[in-house]
């Protein structure tokens, strides 16, 4: 029986898998075809979207990239009927697609083992992959305290970023007097280029459950909440739906699977604040209450949602969790290094040629990571940094690519692990600019609560903003470095403790760019508008216009066809269209 | 502009009362029915909860006010959010969001004259390896650049017009 398999995540979504589902779809109705067309959840070959698998006819299983609506009927009559492959769009073929393909191979997939192969939306389909098999084997033989014991041997730790044991974390739970208790899953992911939550919830939504119903055995919850963040629409329908189908099956509400365990999960979905990621601020927010933090002790473990014991776990956490009671605590330690064991997963983007979801081995490199699996820079020029951990994290040169991933090694170069968002900065990208950039976005997202948060943030930015308009001073940097540890000092939480990491980051390891839009009034990465000009090199312009017609502040003079072009420099406001447009890369910035 | 938002024989009494039945006075749930509902959160109605439910009307503003996706003012029929996640900043959202701003006439944030866009930026769509990104309604769109994001809206407003896009 043939198949054919789409690709729907956000990502590919975006990239148009729903034009290709329907291609797809009208033209097996046209050669009255029966072909089973299914969708699944993203393989993490983002950068390769649309993607399409084809399974049947003599080339047997195929994975393609690139496929656009257009395409779909020749590809489709080609490996199908006169098994033919377009060697441009295939990626891999044979029985075990993973093994065929180097950035998928060069991996170590165990929590998103399910993710692009399963129908996400089918717990039938989830469970013929091995959903539920831990937690059946669980609830059957071994006690609250036997899980407990599983998950610490694993030595699991939170992935939200913090990486607090989450075994301790449970224990805490269960010990804390308190009659009623909560199993919350955190999925508030709201760093800027992190999506390892998104495409879990939205490929593998039952591994989620899963671990969740695992941790409620073990804690004594009778109550599941997962707070998904606004912005992932498709997870929070995908999760709905997974939680119905699992009622139904008995594996959420009364006496699971039989066992004493009564639990059941709703999904929540957040109103749009970064700072509800916090965990006593996602609990204000599950109350109904504005999203500010609160000092803690008392830990939600022991006084969380309405004043009782809750355990918060990050979405990859609970994914975890689900792959360790199926396969045992040894397995799961197999690999990593002593207190980093098992496996993390990255959203690797940026200017990387190989971008999506990787998941590797803790203890790898971070080289590993963007040369290997990321192939490298996608423009072709030197990779400059990675900025790791989001608006708590840090930009590390390339001198660093060889730090191991691991907790303690990251912590060790200012930047921390953080929830997983990886993202690959080019020599065109401007450290002061990033450092500015995660600044502003802490400073805009800060609750308000604390004044070293609200207003140090706010007096970096103007720092920031001045270094990158050409207007620094001296003793800048030095009142950006006290700025950053008072910051970091006198704040409540998570947020403001570590808005200053991606500036000390910077001013550590990049200080010679701060030092040159200081004293020389000059951005080396060609990145700050007020430090750039506009140039259009004469011997190369073919004098085709495109760049005037597309100007906005008319700075391109038309001279006429086949003149080159010149820029007036005072009227350009640098927005940079000329240089998208030019199809003979004239346009210099200087 | 109406004296009020939404007249008095259409502040929905029986629904709001429906909503606090099920959600008691868990705000965040109410206002985001009520935002559901109307698009955004017109005073009238906020007054009126306040007065049905007796939540002091300065903690139902505290609350509307902080989270990003409440608005107390009315939002256009579709709204256009770009991303401004890390990925997308390093590839250029900037000259996006600038580059939609000129063409519709407005600033992030605002509203069009016709209600047809608000343009809106957002933290991070989750949808990194195709930066830069943005959605326009429900669709998402990646892999902009500025010519690319005028055409999607522009497509966009045609169809929203009746006119057939070019």
């Amino acid at each position: 029986m043939n198949r054919i398999t789409i690709g729907m995540g956000s990502c590919g979504i975006a990239a148009g898998a729903r034009r290709v589902q329907a291609a797809v779809e009208r033209h097996l109705r046209q050669a009255g075809s029966e072909t089973e067309v299914r969708i699944t959840g993203c393989l993490g070959l983002c950068y390769r979207e649309v993607l399409v698998e084809l399974d049947g006819g003599a080339l047997g299983r195929c994975l393609y990239g690139d496929v656009t609506p257009e395409l779909v009927p020749a590809l489709l009559d080609g490996h199908f009927q006169h098994g033919v492959a377009p060697v441009d769009r295939l990626i891999a073929r044979g029985a075990d697609l993973e093994a065929e393909h180097a950035y998928l191979a060069t991996q170590h997939r165990r929590v998103l083992g399910r993710c692009g192969r399963i129908d996400p939306e089918s717990l039938a389909d989830a469970r013929s992959y091995g959903a539920y098999r831990g937690l059946e084997r669980a609830l059957a033989n071994a006690s609250p305290a036997a899980v407990l014991a599983e998950v610490a041997a694993s030595g699991l730790r939170g992935r939200g970023g913090a990486g607090f044991p989450t075994a301790r974390k449970w224990q805490l739970a269960r010990a804390a007097a308190g009659g009623d208790r909560y199993v919350v899953c955190n999925a508030d992911e709201g760093d800027p280029g992190a999506f390892m939550d998104r495409n879990l919830l939205e490929g593998d939504p039952h591994a989620v459950l899963e671990g969740m119903i695992l941790a409620a055995w073990a804690i004594g919850a009778g109550q599941g909440i997962v707070y998904v963040r606004d912005e992932y629409p498709l997870a929070v329908q995908r999760l709905h739906k997974a939680t119905q189908q699992a009622r139904a099956a008995g594996l959420l509400g009364r006496a699971i699977l039989g066992s004493p365990l009564d639990f059941d999960v709703s999904v929540r979905r957040g109103a749009g604040a970064f700072v509800c990621g916090e965990e006593t601020a996602l609990i204000a927010a599950l109350e109904g209450e504005r999203g500010i933090p609160r000092r803690r002790p008392p830990f939600p473990v022991e006084r969380g949602l309405w004043g009782k014991p809750t355990s918060i776990n990050n979405v990859e956490t609970y994914a975890n969790v689900a792959w360790i009671l199926d396969h045992g605590a040894e397995a799961f330690a197999q690999c990593g290094s002593d207190g980093n064991r098992g496996t993390k997963i990255f959203s690797l983007a940026g200017d990387v040629r190989r971008g999506g979801m990787v998941e590797v081995e803790l203890g790898t490199t971070i080289r590993h990571i963007v040369q290997t699996i990321g192939g490298g820079s996608r423009s072709g020029r030197p990779i400059k940094a990675v900025q790791i951990g989001g608006p708590s994290g840090g930009c590390l040169p390339a001198s660093l690519f060889d730090t191991s991933i691991d907790y303690e090694a990251l912590r060790g170069t200012g930047a921390i692990m953080g929830s997983g968002g990886l993202v690959v900065l080019d020599d065109s990208a401007c450290m002061v600019d990033v450092a500015r950039y995660f600044v502003g976005f802490s400073q805009d997202e800060s609750c308000g609560r604390c004044s070293a948060c609200r207003v140090g943030t706010r007096r970096m930015q103007e720092i920031l903003d001045r270094i990158c308009s050409g207007h620094g001073k001296q003793g800048d940097l030095e009142q950006l470095e006290s700025l950053a540890d008072l910051v970091a000092a006198s704040s409540t939480c998570g947020l403001g403790r570590s808005a200053p990491a991606p500036v000390l980051t910077t001013l550590r390891w990049f200080r010679a760019e701060y030092e040159a839009h200081i004293a020389e009034h000059r951005c080396p990465a060609g990145r700050c508008r007020d430090l750039v000009r506009y140039e259009i090199e004469a011997h190369v312009c073919d004098g085709c216009t495109r760049c005037a017609e597309q100007c906005s502040s008319s700075a391109i003079s038309l001279l006429g066809a086949g003149i080159p072009m010149a820029i007036d420099s005072g009227r350009c406001s640098r927005c940079g269209g000329c240089r998208e447009v030019c199809a003979f890369g004239a346009v210099l910035v200087r | 502009m109406p004296a009020r938002e939404v007249p008095d024989s259409e502040v929905p009494a029986a629904w709001l009362e429906a909503i606090v039945l099920r959600h008691g006075d868990d705000l965040v749930a109410l206002l985001q029915e009520i935002q559901k509902k109307y698009g955004f959160m017109p005073k009238d109605v906020l007054t009126t909860l306040a007065a049905q439910t007796g939540i002091a009307l300065a903690r139902i503003f505290g609350v509307a006010t902080f989270y990003s996706s409440f608005s107390l003012t009315r939002r256009g029929r579709t709204i256009i959010r770009v991303c401004k996640g890390t990925a997308c900043h390093v590839r250029g959202a900037a000259r996006v969001t600038e580059a939609i701003a000129q063409r519709l006439a407005v600033a992030p944030g605002g509203t069009t004259e016709d209600l047809a866009f608000t343009l809106e930026t957002v933290s991070c769509l989750g949808c990194c390896s195709l930066a830069p990104v943005m959605t326009v309604g429900s669709d998402t769109h990646g892999r902009l650049n500025r010519q690319r994001a005028i055409a999607v809206v522009e497509e966009r407003a045609d169809t929203a017009a009746g006119r057939t896009p070019q």
